[in-house]
């Protein structure tokens, strides 16, 4: 995946907001990305753009070998399908579907079948295998974002997006999601971006961009939660 | 992702059944109103076909000008009865029987007549052929009379009334009242006759009190076996008179059914009607119920786009939602329809219409009719908000409190409301004032605009909200305080909302306010006519005021002690200008209690004409005029006068013959109405000497001017609480679109709710807010509904050009109360939802 000069302007005139500002850079295969920055920094504004649920105002986005920006709804929607896939700060499950039929949804919308071995792989690596016929309103919230990360990897989509998924969560629950999104790109050599507030969540990255002001303004590789910690402090002062 | 949708709707099911309501009373309506006439239509033609079934041919009365029926008085007339013997002799015929009929009143312990609404038959049959099976009549128990001081009578009567064989029975026909001993309960037939009573008499006492000497009214003939109808029927056809026809059993049943069945069918297209307007309504409820579910639901349809849903398969979802709620409430509703047959059915019992009956009809039409149209509509009504549903972008899923966005078209809202609404004016004008086109194209103008109207007011009614609200709303906020104050603004924050649901409620509001105009308008007239022409002391009418009765009882009264005059009208059908009309027959004694106005050259007496026949036909005092009456005979008079009657109508129709010649030219002449003059005026005294000499005819009434005028506009009554009772269903429908709207409102706002108790709202005050929110939406509701009524109401009394404009305050204040009392019940469960809300769990709710 590859992005070039990114720009997203809200508003016109006076009081318009640039919340990204020219931002270029490539996600490798089997990576795992964090993104950091401050509050309102763009963080979301990127992931959005990135996921193709947002146009930028100038710039691109190459998935796959496909220039998303451009792309109409239905082929964007049929992208979607193939190539992304979603975890959410609020999970966004569908209260009147059991766990496993949430995690099917996207290959029941697509009207494909799940392959019975992968999918019994899945659930237990996501560690909902006994909680299948749950509902959401019966799950803890980590439970819920198990759901909602298996879900999002059901359909082995070539980039995984994920906004702050651990910013509803406790921290040892956190720790869990966390451990299973690594788990993922290891397991599954799954690409991953990860939007983030928290140091720990940065450091099982493979590569982390802090961003301030709808800039890229740093990168670290394979950072502890030391560092990254460091680098946030130079940024909010 | 069909199955998503399925499963959604099971997921809420407490909303899905919301949405379903409104069809499921609207289906029921008009598979309820099928049910009932089906079976009404089934009662009469068993009825019909087991009347006939004994003979092969039937001959019956003919009248000479057409229509007709030979139990009405003065219409098909008798034929001689020498033609008995004859039609016997016949070769091919074995057996044949006949009798007279006449509408015959049976009269209670009490001494008042039975059945003064349903009617009742009466028969004088030839005992010597009462056993056999030609005749439709049977015998239950006893026996047949035989004799003047005999009856029969029918089985309801004696099984509900109490009379058994060998009781006394009072029986009124044309004539004076006589008791009789019940000889025998017998049957027509072998269905219902609904709430008619039957009394037989032998053949002569029949002929003597109907006033048919040596007269039949009906041959029932059986052939001998191998004959061929058509045979049977030619031979019998050679020896008629001009006065009688033959048909073949079958085809009389056809015939009486048929004529039977264009009543019914009245009521079918009356009863569909509100059925329609019911769905009408209801698709209001259901477009809107779907619209505030979807935007609910916005993150969820999100989410679905994300995971790669197409803009289709949202659409398709939601559709697929809504044929299965469409169909399952059309399920329920057509079962609902056989129970709400039944509940017709005693609404109209109790104004009277007792109809014969079958075992329950449940047609194949019945089905197919109630779940297409059921579902049919809550698709349409799903468009909209399906439409916007796959509006909702994906990255609505990130966003918190993501807002369902505008429908393209939405900026086009107020151009295309207001052109919508001018054009229906435009229609209703032109329906109200275009006095060139017919009566009908008119009212069709009128009724297709008042659909249109009542589009474009709905998409206005957003903008009206606020400032309706804010005026509405402002006892409840000023009162109520702070739940009230809060009540008026969330019924402002969703002014779509608010305002689709009080469009709902405004559909029935403007239509009970027309009927109340118009029956206003009506009355006011009617009254205006009466105080003109009403000159005399007391007015003779029969019980029920509108059928006809014999002209004894009138007799009677002129040698009764005190009366000056007795001036009565008779009402018979004539062919006058090649056309069958309704004519009414009077004496020269008329203007002393009728003051009718006269145009100048008219002597004061019949024969008369009204001055618009008289236009239309260019008549004038001295212009010859021809009729033709039923019986054959041709009448040629001269007329002598042009009355020129008010607007409110008069007890004369366009021709008026005098009495004496109306009592020459029909066999059974009947008075519509006599008017009486007495020494003193109206006194108790007067009245207790009229009501005495009426003793002997239970069947007529003396009243006074103003009981005269109330029992003629008790038929006005009547169709006014008719049409209340069933407009009220539209009006049901749509405050299950207040409760529906209320009970999603809760849910969208239980995180705030639980706010509003955490920081000491008590159960008590959520609930008041809740009901007054619900009450300034209904009196939204009455807001843009009543004056709708009002100007509809002036224009279609303006079409119709009769009843006089008049606004009937008192009956609109008890709609706004009654309003109010809507939105309080409307109310109820929302506010107890709302109440029960466990605090933690709002405040935590996603
Ligand atoms: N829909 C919008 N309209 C206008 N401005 C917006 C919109 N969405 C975001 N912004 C602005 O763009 C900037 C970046 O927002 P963004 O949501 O990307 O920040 P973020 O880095 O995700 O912040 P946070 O860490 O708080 O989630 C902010 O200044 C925000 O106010
Ligand atoms: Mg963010």
């Amino acid at each position: 995946m590859q992005a070039r000069d990114l720009v997203r302007r809200y508003g016109e005139g006076a009081t318009a907001v640039e919340a990204l500002r020219g931002i270029s850079l490539e996600v490798q295969a089997g990576e795992l990305v964090a993104v950091m920055g401050p509050s309102g920094s763009g963080k979301s504004t990127l992931m959005h753009i990135l996921a193709g649920l947002d146009k930028p105002t100038s710039g691109t986005v190459t998935i796959a070998g496909e220039e998303i920006t451009s792309l109409d709804d239905r082929k964007l929607t049929l992208l979607r399908r193939r190539h992304i896939g979603f975890v959410f700060q609020f999970f966004n499950l569908l209260p009147m579907l059991t766990a496993e039929e949430n995690v099917l949804l996207p290959l029941s919308i697509a009207g494909t079948k799940p392959e019975q071995r992968w999918l019994d792989d899945l659930l237990s690596r996501t560690g909902i295998d006994n909680r299948r016929t749950h509902r959401p309103s019966e799950l803890s919230g980590g439970q819920q974002q198990r759901v909602a990360i298996a879900r999002s990897l059901v359909s082995r989509p070539t980039i995984l997006f994920a906004d702050e998924p651990t910013g509803n969560l406790d921290s040892r629950t956190g720790g869990e999601i966390l451990d299973l999104l690594r788990e993922s790109v290891d397991a599954y050599g799954q690409t991953t971006v990860m939007v983030t507030h928290e140091a720990r969540a940065a450091a099982i990255a493979d590569r982390v961009l802090f961003i301030a002001d709808g800039l890229i303004v740093r990168e670290l590789e394979r950072a502890t939660a030391q560092q990254v910690l460091d680098v946030m402090a130079g940024l909010d002062a | 992702m069909i199955g998503v949708a399925l499963k959604g709707l099971l997921g809420r099911k407490l909303r899905a059944s919301l949405t379903a309501i409104a069809i499921v009373l609207g289906i029921a309506m008009v598979s309820g109103t099928y049910v009932l006439t089906d079976t009404i239509k089934a009662g009469f033609s068993g009825l019909f076909t087991t009347v006939y079934q004994g003979a092969d041919a039937i001959v019956s009365g003919r009248s000479a000008i057409g229509g007709g029926d030979q139990n009405g008085p003065g219409l098909a007339p008798s034929f001689d009865e020498t033609l008995l013997p004859r039609v016997r002799a016949l070769p091919d015929v074995a057996d044949a029987g006949g009798n007279v009929a006449y509408p015959t009143l049976l009269v209670g312990r009490n001494g008042k007549v039975m059945a003064a609404q349903a009617g009742g038959l009466g028969f004088g049959i030839d005992p010597k052929r009462a056993d056999d099976a030609i005749d439709p009549l049977k015998l239950v128990s006893g026996r047949w009379p035989t004799n003047g001081t005999q009856i029969a009578i029918d089985v309801a009567t004696s099984e509900k009334k109490n009379f058994a064989v060998g009781d006394m029975i009072g029986a009124v026909a044309s004539g004076a009242a006589h008791r009789y001993r019940i000889a025998g309960i017998v049957k027509l037939g072998d269905a219902s006759i609904g709430g008619t009573t039957l009394a037989v008499f032998d053949l002569a006492t029949g002929q003597r009190i109907f006033h048919k000497q040596g007269k039949l009214d009906t041959i029932y003939v059986k052939s001998k076996s191998g004959v061929a109808p058509p045979k049977l029927i030619s031979e019998l056809r050679g020896i008629l008179p001009p006065t009688a026809q033959v048909r073949s059993a079958a085809a009389q049943a056809k015939h009486d059914t048929d004529n039977t069945s264009s009543f019914t069918s009245i009521i079918q297209d009356f009863l569909l009607a509100f059925a329609g307007i019911a769905l009408f309504v209801g698709s209001f409820v259901i477009a809107n119920t779907l619209s505030i579910t979807i935007a609910q639901r916005t993150r969820e349809f999100a989410t679905l786009r994300t995971l790669g849903a197409t803009r289709r398969q949202v659409l398709r979802s939601v559709i697929v939602e809504a044929l299965v709620i469409g169909f399952l409430a059309s399920v329920v509703g057509l079962f609902a329809g056989l129970g709400l047959a039944k509940l017709l059915n005693q609404l109209f019992v109790a104004l009277g219409i007792d109809l014969p009956k079958a075992s329950t009809v449940f047609a194949t039409r019945t089905i197919v009719v109630s779940l297409v149209l059921g579902t049919v509509v809550t698709l349409l009504a799903s468009l909209r908000p399906a439409f916007r549903a796959t509006r909702v972008e994906p990255i609505a899923a990130a966003r918190e409190g993501a807002l369902l966005p505008p429908s393209r078209l939405a900026r086009f809202g107020l151009p295309f409301a207001l052109v919508t609404s001018a054009a229906a004016i435009a229609l209703l004008l032109f329906g109200a004032l275009d006095s060139s086109a017919t009566t009908k194209q008119r009212l069709l103008a009128i009724g297709g605009g008042v659909l249109i109207l009542f589009f474009g007011v709905a998409l206005l009614a957003p903008r009206l909200v606020t400032p309706l609200a804010r005026v509405l709303g402002a006892a409840g906020a000023r009162f109520g305080g702070t739940p009230g104050r809060l009540a008026q603004q969330n019924a402002m924050r969703a002014p779509s909302r608010t305002a689709a649901t009080a469009s709902a409620l405004m559909i029935g509001l403007a239509l009970v306010t027309v009927v109340a105009v118009l029956a206003a308008g009506l009355k006011s007239r009617f009254e205006g006519s009466v105080h003109a022409l009403f000159h005399a002391d007391y007015a003779l009418t029969s019980q029920n005021g509108f059928i006809p009765t014999g002209i004894a009882s009138a007799n009677a009264l002129a040698h009764a002690p005190g009366v000056e005059v007795v001036s009565s009208v008779r009402a018979g059908e004539a062919k006058v200008f090649g056309k069958r009309i309704g004519i009414t027959g009077t004496d020269a004694q008329m203007p002393r209690v009728i003051s009718i106005d006269w145009v100048p050259g008219s002597a004061h007496v019949p024969p008369f004409v009204s001055k618009d026949y008289a236009k239309k036909h260019g008549l004038h005092v001295g212009s010859p005029l021809t009729l033709q009456v039923p019986s054959g005979r041709t009448l040629r008079l001269t007329i002598r006068g042009i009355i020129d009657p008010p607007k409110g109508g008069s007890p004369f129709t366009d021709v008026t013959i005098p009495n004496a010649v109306f009592d020459r030219a029909y066999a059974n002449p009947a008075n519509l109405y006599s008017f009486i003059k007495m020494t003193g005026g109206v006194t108790s005294e007067n009245t207790t000497r009229l009501n005495t000499a009426l003793q002997r005819f239970p069947d007529a009434k003396v009243q006074t001017e103003g009981q005269f005028e109330k029992s003629q506009e008790q038929g006005i009554t009547l169709l006014l609480n008719l049409l209340y009772v069933l407009l009220s269903l539209s009006i049901v429908v749509s405050l299950f679109g207040i409760v529906n709207t209320l009970i999603l409102t809760v849910f969208e706002r239980t995180r705030e709710l639980g706010m509003l108790r955490a920081v000491g709202m008590t159960r008590r005050q959520v609930r008041n807010m809740i009901r007054y929110e619900s009450v300034v939406t209904a009196l939204i509701g009455a807001a843009l509904g009543i004056p709708i009524g009002i100007g509809l109401g002036a224009l279609v009394g303006h079409a119709i050009a009769y009843p006089a404009f008049t606004i009937p305050w008192g009956t609109i204040v008890v709609f706004v109360v009654a309003a109010v009392i809507a939105g309080l019940l409307a109310a109820i469960f929302p506010a107890r939802r709302a109440g029960r809300l466990n605090v933690l769990e709002a405040l935590q709710y996603e």
